[in-house]
Parts: structure tokens; C-alpha cells; sequence
């Protein structure tokens, strides 16, 4: 865990967690700056993951960029699919099929499942339980058997292309996901049992790494941090996509803003999209699953910006279009940068212990932050 | 008093929730056929994996020895990472004008990411997804694949 261990000016100790360090989930580079066991001030060093994809993507065609993006937030890689998608289609004002939003509304709330049941795994392990990380996998298995008879692949799927979706759903897809949710209604409260009440694990995230309503704001957290700072920010209700104004669904807000609210936004998360799955499953319209585009996709001249809902957070796609085949610039905001942001903020004061805690609610993706 | 109670019905309630958890692990202890430990998969020959799964891009034949492929290129446009590489050579057909024909179909399988793009471009079917999952070679040249057979023709009646 310490690679270097220095002292500044004020006898202050200096120590880096990371880059390699297995509770940052990646090549997360910390350089903490302690009192004692009080962290006076946490300093995320970014770049180690960095692959230029902003750059890449203005040498690809509008097709061809969108596997791109499944590379940044891999947990969330159809929702990401589905960001650059809605943006390509504004551009080109093509009218996507019943059938296809409904596919696309469907795959990303089981994407959102499945990196919620991720998220709560990992976390516990980073806490110190270990039981947690099996019974998430277990359950994350069938919905990576339901992706990989769809559409083909398990984590970056590249399914969500401009115009509708990719394939049509496998003849299974509705069978399997009415087992899963059978299966899962009942994991999800052995979830709660587990964890959510457990002693230790309160102690360890009621009331650490507190942050207000207001900080949550201008350090530009969105997502499940922000929800849980009282921060009614959720996309999918505020500028809905897709199918989602036709959906009854619940935003999920608590107002501690600490880890523990965080936890329980995304627990209370998972429910909703098994309530959205459900609204859905029995009702998928026939039709096409894709709208006809040209061969070659040429954006007129212009902007474009799109905004969805990942796990994590507000995910933004800005294209900015010279009418050529390829983006003259494009721009990605992605959720997990911001919340990152506000890391230094919710752990100054606390002990280095808590440290872990606070990442492990954040849900951090680093490729989603360095790009 | 007040203090006492409190503090034992913290005690309680910190213990219960242990116990509760506990009660959840002693449950798959003693219910070994709801443990889900799965190996890794051996049985390549036996297993079925889903048709639409992306492994590798193919090129399939047939038995005498044809392929449907016209060396358009659309796959080699449509590749985001310069994965294929299409080399055409011009033949002379029977009324003896020149046409393009397919030479050699180079796939650099390390660069390929399984985006399904080329397959979606194709116009006459002519590569498939292939289920192979397992590419691990000792050297790194030998995942450079010429997908054509040698001495394949394109297939009677595919323009």
C-alpha cells in the first residue's frame, strides 16, 4: 500500500495509494496528505488509463465510434451506447421504432442492475465482507447470459446503434428475464439481510463522508452521490428518453449525503428497475427493431448534445458536426469524473479507514474518469 | 436506568443483525446444491454456446471448396480499428472481360474488439461470428489469419 512515504513542511505524512492498489478497482493514483489517522487532504493523481477516446473518435466514422465508448464506462456500456446513439439520431432526425426504445429502455435498466449488484459486491469487499461480492456475482451471471444471447457479448456489447437497436431480441429473451426477476425479487431482500442491517457495516458509512446539498451541486455530482445529498437530478425523469415519460417509476432521494444514503439510493435503484422490467416485459410492440439509415452517416452542420442516465450518473455526448463523415469534436461528460471531484471534499476530517468506504459508495470507474 | 437500557438494547439489536446474516451464510453452508461454483469450461465440444455469441470473425466455405466472398471491401470500410485488410487480384471470366476477385481476406484477430460492424456491413453474407473464445498463442504473428482457403472461388451466383 505505501509506495513512498514522505513528510511536508507542517510534519504531515504524505502517502500514495495506488496506482495498483486493489481497493481503488483500477489504476487509481491517491496521494493522501495525514494527520495522525485524519486525512487532511486527498489528492486523485488521473491519467494512468487515459486512451485519448475524445481524439480517437474524430477519425471514426458516426457508426463506427460508438464501441468506443462501451471501453469507458464498461459497467454501464449500453447506457453509453445508448447516450451517443440518441445524439447520432438527433442529427440525422430519424424516427426510431416502438420496438427498438422498448429494447434499448429494457437493456439499459438490466445494465443498471447489473452494475448496481457489481457496485454492492465490490463495496462490501472493500469494507471487509466478503460473502457479499459471490451472492452479486451470482445473480449478475444470469443477466450477462441474457446480454450474451442477445446481443452477442457480455460487457461491451456494442448493441445500441443509430436507428434502433442492432439484432432483434432472442426468441428466450422474454422467458429468461421473467425467471430472473422471479429470482432476483427474492435475492435482492437476502441483500438486505445481509448487509443492510449488519452493525458493523453501519458503523463503518453512517455519517461518513458527509456532503451537502449545496457542495453536491457545484462540485457537478450527479447520479445515486447526488441523489443522496437531496439533489433531484435523475435524467430519465427530468429530460426522459427514449421510453422513459411513458414509465411510472419512482426517483430514489435521501438527504444524509452520506455513504450510508448512497448505499441505500442504489439498493432502493435496483428495485425500481426491476418495476420498470416488469411494466415492460409483457408489452414489447412488434415492428422493426431498427429504423432504415443511409450506408454513410453525414450529421449536417451543427451541435448536438444527449444526455442519459448510467448507474453512475449523468452521462453527456457532444458532437459538434462539420457535415463530414466523421465529428469535427466530440465530447463526453461522464459522472464518474465529477463525483470524483468531490472525493477531497467528503474525506477531509474523516480517518484513512473511512477512506475506503467513501470510494467504495462513489463507484468508481476509472476508465469512465480518465478516458 | 435510562442509560442501561439503551446501552443492552444496542447490544441486542447490534448482535441480531450479526446473528441475521450469519443465519443467511449457515443456510448456503448447509445447502451445498444452491452454491453456483462454476469451472472453467473444458467441455469445448460438448458446450453450446449462444448462436449470436462474438468470438471471431469467419469465413465460411463450402465443401467444394467455395466461398461468398467478392472482395467489395464494405467490411474494410466499416472496421473502426483496421482489423481487415482485402487484397484483390483481377481474373479473366469466360467472355473474357477483367473482373475483381478476392485474393487474399487478412484479419489481424489482435486488433480486432467483436464489434459485429463488418458483419453488418457485408452485402453478400459472406463472414460470419465464429463461437471460438480461446486465442491465447505463443507468438503473436500467428493471430494474423488469412480467412480465404487457398485456392477457394467465390461461389456461382453471388454478385
Amino acid at each position: 500500500m505505501l509506495e513512498e512515504i514522505g513528510t511536508s513542511a507542517e510534519g504531515d505524512l504524505i502517502i500514495n495509494v495506488g496506482p495498483q492498489h486493489p481497493s481503488t478497482h483500477g489504476v487509481l493514483h491517491l496521494v493522501i496528505t495525514l494527520q495522525g489517522e485524519t486525512i487532511k487532504k486527498v489528492e486523485p493523481h488521473l491519467g494512468y488509463i487515459h486512451r485519448s477516446i475524445e481524439k480517437m473518435c474524430e477519425s471514426l466514422s458516426y457508426r463506427q465510434f460508438i464501441y468506443v465508448t462501451s471501453r469507458m464506462d464498461y459497467l454501464s456500456s449500453h447506457i453509453n451506447n445508448l447516450g451517443c446513439a440518441l445524439a447520432v439520431e438527433k442529427g440525422l432526425q430519424v424516427e426510431v421504432p416502438r420496438r427498438a426504445m422498448v429494447i434499448r429502455v429494457l437493456m439499459s435498466e438490466l445494465t443498471r442492475l447489473a452494475s448496481h449488484q457489481l457496485w454492492w459486491g465490490a463495496m462490501a469487499m472493500d469494507i471487509g465482507a466478503l460473502t457479499p461480492f459471490f451472492h452479486a456475482f451470482r445473480e449478475r451471471e444470469m443477466i450477462n447470459d441474457i446480454m450474451e444471447e442477445t446481443c452477442g457479448a457480455r460487457l461491451t456489447m456494442n448493441y445500441m446503434v443509430p436507428g434502433g437497436v442492432m439484432f432483434d431480441l432472442h426468441p428466450d429473451f422474454q422467458k429468461k428475464v421473467k425467471e430472473f426477476i422471479a429470482h432476483f425479487k427474492g435475492k435482492i431482500d437476502e441483500y438486505d439481510e445481509l448487509l443492510t442491517g449488519n452493525v458493523i457495516f453501519r458503523e463503518r458509512t453512517v455519517g461518513v463522508g458527509k456532503i451537502s446539498r449545496e457542495d453536491a451541486i457545484s462540485y457537478g455530482c450527479s447520479g445515486p452521490v447526488a441523489r443522496a445529498a437531496g439533489v433531484s437530478c435523475d435524467i430519465r425523469k427530468h429530460a426522459p428518453y427514449d421510453m422513459y415519460s411513458e414509465l411510472k417509476f419512482d426517483e430514489i432521494l435521501h438527504t444524509d449525503g452520506d455513504c450510508y444514503a448512497r448505499y441505500l439510493v442504489r439498493m432502493q435503484e435496483m428495485r425500481q428497475s426491476l418495476n420498470i422490467i416488469e411494466q415492460l416485459i409483457d408489452n414489447i410492440p412488434e415492428g422493426d427493431f431498427q429504423a432504415k439509415t443511409k450506408a454513410v452517416l453525414k450529421l449536417p452542420k451543427g451541435e448536438y448534445y444527449s444526455m442519459v442516465e448510467t448507474a453512475r450518473g449523468e452521462f453527456g455526448v457532444y458532437i459538434i458536426s462539420e457535415g463530414a463523415m466523421t465529428p469535427y469534436r466530440i465530447k463526453f461528460r461522464s459522472p464518474g469524473f465529477s463525483n470524483l471531484s468531490a472525493l477531497d471534499h467528503m474525506a477531509k476530517g474523516s480517518k484513512i479507514g473511512d477512506l475506503v468506504a467513501i470510494m467504495g459508495t462513489l463507484d468508481l470507474v476509472i476508465p469512465d474518469i480518465d478516458r | 436506568m435510562g442509560f442501561l437500557k439503551n446501552y443492552i438494547k444496542t447490544v441486542y439489536e447490534a448482535v441480531s443483525s450479526l446473528l441475521k446474516g450469519m443465519k443467511r451464510t449457515g443456510y448456503y453452508f448447509t445447502h451445498h446444491k444452491e452454491i453456483i461454483t462454476q469451472s472453467y469450461p473444458d467441455n469445448k465440444d460438448t458446450m453450446i454456446l449462444p448462436e449470436r455469441f462474438r468470438g471471431e470473425v469467419v469465413m465460411p466455405h463450402t465443401d467444394s471448396n467455395e466461398h461468398r466472398c467478392t472482395g467489395c471491401t464494405a467490411c474494410e470500410l466499416a472496421c473502426p480499428n483496421g482489423t481487415i485488410k482485402i487484397i484483390t487480384k483481377f481474373e479473366m471470366t469466360p467472355e473474357g472481360k477483367k473482373k475483381k476477385a478476392l485474393d487474399t481476406f487478412v484479419y489481424h484477430l489482435e486488433l480486432c474488439t467483436m464489434c459485429n460492424l463488418c458483419i453488418e456491413a457485408c452485402p453478400t453474407n459472406a463472414i460470419k461470428m465464429a463461437q471460438n473464445f480461446e486465442h491465447s498463442v505463443y507468438d503473436r504473428s500467428q493471430l494474423t489469419k488469412t480467412l480465404n482457403k487457398e485456392g477457394s472461388k467465390l461461389m456461382e451466383g453471388v454478385e
